[in-house]
């Protein structure tokens, strides 16, 4: 039963640590895209870590086994991906400096977020006029 | 021992929000703010984990599952009225 403790203390501790590193990369890096690297990455290892101690404390101590912490893994992990490219995708679409430090793609085509705006704009053109009744 | 590895990780946590906080107010644009509140709720999450494993029980994963739920649907909802203005259009 020691041995369990032991491993549980530890993985929840890794946890915490990763909580913490995630946290000081977004307070200490210089600009928005470097500062999503730390809540994004760190931050998701930091919590699926802490949630498997979780796991396996009721599991192996208690012996009931919950769902939830697999249930808020999947979900967390899932979502964190989508949140950064929203985030990222505003930032780049808000303007400014932004566009500015884009490095090129090295094909014919640009930024897929930046020719998507243009292609939208084109096809506002030569759409039909809105309703104005509508 | 999960004791005193609950009381670092609280500590940790506690730090952590700390730090986020001073993004949250610090945060040069709206988007490191929204940035911060989403790490902010992750932080409220592993330290609603760590209580319950603190205390032994089981009551608070519907907390922490819904937080997880509630943080993103907010971080996209504000990320998205950036972009467009509007919410659901």
């Amino acid at each position: 039963m020691i041995i369990a403790d032991a491993v549980i203390s530890l993985i929840v501790l890794v946890g915490a640590f990763f909580l913490f590193v995630g946290s000081l990369g977004l307070a200490k890096l210089p600009d928005l895209m470097r500062r999503l690297h730390g809540p994004t990455k760190a931050t998701t290892l930091g919590i699926g870590s802490m949630l498997i101690g979780s796991m396996l404390y009721f599991w192996a101590v208690e012996g009931n086994p919950s769902i939830h912490e697999p249930l808020i893994t999947l979900f967390l992990v899932l979502t964190a991906p989508v949140t950064a490219q929203m985030i990222a995708k505003a930032h780049i679409l808000r303007g400014g400096r932004a566009q500015e430090g884009l490095p090129g793609t090295g094909r014919p085509v640009g930024w897929a977020t930046l020719d998507a705006v243009e292609a939208d704009e084109r096809s506002e053109v030569t759409r039909t006029p809105p309703n104005p009744r509508a | 021992m999960i004791d005193i590895a609950c009381i670092v990780a609280t500590a940790a946590i506690a730090v952590a929000s700390l730090l986020t906080f001073y993004r949250l107010v610090r945060g040069p644009d709206v988007l490191d703010r929204i940035l911060a509140l989403d790490t902010l709720v992750i932080n409220t999450i592993g330290l609603i984990v760590v209580i319950g494993l603190w205390f032994r029980t089981t009551m608070y994963f519907e907390a922490a599952l819904l937080f997880a739920m509630v943080g993103f649907v907010t971080t996209v909802a504000l990320c998205k009225y950036l972009l467009r203005g509007n919410v659901i259009e």
